[in-house]
């Protein structure tokens, strides 16, 4: 088993934070990789892009968002409980190097996995600037780790709760007017990628994207991942996750992203009557 | 002599014991295995029809030399214990083999029985002795070499891996199977259907290996987890690479992407691995298709084509682009398929996927083929007729059009030569390959085949593993 070790709350409890005993993929993982969880006997593989690792302590976190059935039986996994399968680290790290100036853009629980990719790039020398948003004020996580880690911090909601009141893209693009940026680094939910990169490409910043398609083995057995990009077919888990935003087909990969969704809406409603049943 | 001749003529006469199976009828709609199992009468009843060959030609085609004559006669004289005992001294996969070889181009096909009628059912006699084993036996384990002290790390729970850790184990070295999924078995797991090769058979087989001694480490991505100079490092004086064919190839035609469209391994390791045939009991889904479309000819096309049958399909067509006679899949399983209502489309090309507005499959374009000459593997290549394009409504796609290597490891590891199509270069004798320390085995090194030639692969690198542990590389 895999234990958590720690375990934390964010987003209204719509996220949640593991930090999970895994030492040999604590000992291999680089910023941009994934790993696959898998709960108990039988449960999903999930595929989840680290927010951080510490190899020392040998350990690996996880932020996640409770959208289905088995995301809200990882939110039940308490400390001291864990995962009964943890694989990794799979996909390619993400190629940091000094490039001159870096935006960093995140939205929802991508910008856990934008994290560590923004303090690699800031390590290696750039100049960083990181604009991360959320639908509100409760719904934005790790704005200090994100402030920590770049030279300059810009907030959005859409609701103007806090921050800018604004789309990721509207702070994006102010920045994109006044100086040259060598690389834009977006993660975050499908929409706000295809918008950024839309963006960018008017500006002909090259763009980089990290993609979580549906997967089964992460290792390029199932080719479920796969994606277009530049017209041709890439297998996320192997070829990515990460992938020039501007070649990838954002309205194909969100249709994909709605196989199973019947199938997953009725699970995760049952899963939620035997919580609620449970409770009782 | 006459009384000899005599004899093999009143025993050629015997019929061939039929196993009992489900009917197609309602199989089809269950995941039970089809085949039911001879009882102990059948068995030694079938037994009775082997004429002991003293130069016996099954043991020439069997991959792995099992010496059949002797085991059949184990199976005559009631020793059922004894007869499996015989079988594991060339196979530790027995109940596997006896189930999923394809017996009819291998020993059954050299059966002398075979020249004028029906030859011996070695398959179904293989199964019998080591289900009776597992019913029966008494759990006792063969005997092993004493300790070696020598460490041996094994890439890969597939049927190659399993043979390499079965072998390595009863000559007395430590072995340990790395295996990238969360379970062992590899493709008997995530391929093969439960009708076909239920899992707690897998399951059973390979826990006869851990009670030997081998340890199984799963989850463990060789190339990512940890590096095969690590494992070196760690202590371990020789590495099996078993890794299996893993990448799915599709077609390469238009709308390949859409929703509906899966690779065969998707579908079978959602199905078998995962057991999502039994979602929503378990969380991960499969596409229930009303009306399903297969590509291919192979078994993985018939495994897909009768799963969809199983998960409720109404219609099951299998799409292939050459005639039934160059169909590779073994011919009970084209048998089965067709008997549980599979129609068949043979000399007949997928052109492009249809999809709606939401970008799903709603059907596809296919073309009939005509042959030609032969091609580079020696069968007629199938040609298009023009102007023969036909629309077939569906659903859901599987394709089962072949794999290819899978780079994982191979692209980490720079020093394992591979070849142009991306397998891994060894010597197809002992399975060396250029790296000091390392061997492969199976599909890797081959490309996609059978079990049992990957267990054969795995039988001859365990010997030259042995030497080289022994004696030096």
């Amino acid at each position: 088993m895999f234990k958590i070790v720690k375990r934390e709350e964010m987003s209204q409890g719509t996220v949640v934070l593991n930090e999970i005993a895994a030492p040999l993929i604590a000992k291999k993982a680089k910023p941009g990789q994934f790993v696959i969880l898998k709960a108990n006997e039988t449960g999903e593989r999930i595929p989840l892009t680290m927010a951080y690792t510490d190899a020392q302590k040998g350990i690996i976190a996880v932020i996640y968002q409770v959208v289905g059935k088995s995301t809200a039986l990882f939110k039940t996994l308490k400390v001291g409980e864990g995962y009964q399968d943890a694989i990794g680290p799979l996909g390619k790290a993400t190629h940091i190097e000094k490039l001159g100036k870096v935006v960093c853009v995140g939205g929802g629980t991508g910008v856990a996995v934008l994290h560590p990719i923004t303090r690699g790039m800031k390590e290696a020398g750039n100049h960083v600037t990181a604009v991360i948003g959320a639908r509100t004020k409760d719904l934005l996580i790790l704005e200090d780790f994100m402030r920590a880690a770049s030279h300059e911090l810009h907030v959005c909601t859409d609701d103007g709760s806090y921050g800018r009141h604004g789309f990721v893209t509207h702070a994006l693009k102010d920045i994109l007017d006044k100086e040259k940026i060598n690389l834009v680094v977006a993660i975050g939910p499908v929409p706000m990628m295809k918008f950024v990169s839309k963006l960018t490409k008017e500006y002909n910043v090259p763009t980089m994207v990290s993609l979580n398609p549906i997967m089964v083995d992460g290792t390029g057995m199932c080719g479920g991942c796969r994606v277009s990009v530049g017209g041709k077919t890439k297998f996320a888990c192997v070829d990515g996750p990460e992938f020039d935003g501007h070649q990838v087909d954002f309205d194909e990969l969100m249709l994909r992203l709605q196989a199973y969704c019947e199938d997953e809406k009725a699970c995760h409603n049952e899963f939620c009557r035997m919580e609620e049943m449970g409770r009782k | 002599m006459a009384v000899e001749t005599a004899a093999k003529e009143k025993k050629q006469k015997k019929e061939r014991v039929r196993m009992p199976e489900q009917a197609p009828k309602v199989r089809a709609r269950n995941f039970i295995e089809v085949p039911t199992g001879y009882t102990p009468e059948m068995a030694k009843e079938e037994a009775s029809r082997c004429l002991q060959c003293k130069n016996p030609g099954c043991v020439d085609g069997c991959p792995v030399g099992i010496d059949i004559p002797g085991f059949i006669k184990l199976i005559l004289e009631g020793n059922f214990t004894q007869s499996i005992r015989h079988i594991w001294k060339q196979n530790s996969l027995p109940a596997v083999c006896g189930r999923v070889c394809p017996q009819e181009s291998q020993c059954e096909g050299k059966c002398i029985l075979a020249k004028k009628g029906e030859p011996v059912a070695i398959g179904n006699l293989e199964r019998f002795a080591a289900d009776w084993e597992r019913a029966n036996g008494t759990g006792a384990l063969p005997p092993t070499a004493p300790a070696t002290g020598k460490r041996i790390a094994v890439v890969g729970a597939g049927p190659a891996g399993l043979t390499v850790a079965g072998d390595l184990i009863q000559k007395g070295h430590d072995v340990s199977v790395f295996e990238a999924f969360h379970k062992p078995g590899g493709v008997l797991l995530y391929g093969i259907p439960e009708f076909r090769l239920p899992k707690d058979i897998v399951a059973q087989e390979v826990n006869f290996l851990e009670r030997l001694g081998v340890k199984v480490e799963c989850n463990a991505v060789v190339g990512r987890t940890v590096s095969l100079d690590e494992l070196f490092e760690e202590g371990y004086q020789a590495i099996f690479l078993g890794l299996g064919a893993g990448l799915p190839k599709f077609m390469n035609i238009p709308g390949e992407n859409l929703v509906g469209v899966l690779s065969a391994n998707e579908y079978l390791t959602r199905a078998n691995l995962m057991k999502a045939y039994l979602f929503p009991k378990v969380d991960t889904p499969i596409p229930r298709g009303k009306d399903v479309v297969v590509l291919g000819g192979g078994n993985v096309a018939m495994d897909s084509a009768r799963t969809a049958l199983r998960l409720g399909a109404d219609r099951v067509r299998l799409v292939y682009r050459r005639s039934r006679d160059e169909m590779p899949a073994r011919a009970a399983e084209a048998h089965h398929a067709e008997e549980e209502g599979i129609e068949f489309f043979l000399l007949t090309n997928p052109t492009r996927y249809i999809g709606n507005e939401k970008g799903r499959l709603t059907g596809m374009e296919c073309i009939k083929m005509e042959l030609g000459e032969p091609d580079a593997s020696g069968r007629r290549r199938p040609v298009p007729v023009k102007g023969s394009e036909i629309e077939l409504p569906c659903d859901l796609c599987i394709v089962a059009v072949g794999t290819g290597a899978n780079p994982l490891l191979t692209s980490s590891t720079p020093d394992l030569k591979i070849n142009k199509w991306g397998y891994i270069e060894a010597d197809p004798k002992t399975g060396k390959t250029l790296k000091k320390g390392v061997w492969a085995g199976g599909d890797i090194v081959t490309g996609s085949a059978t079990v049992i030639l990957a267990m054969g692969a795995g039988r001859n690198a365990a010997n030259s593993i042995h030497d080289y542990l022994m004696r030096g590389w």
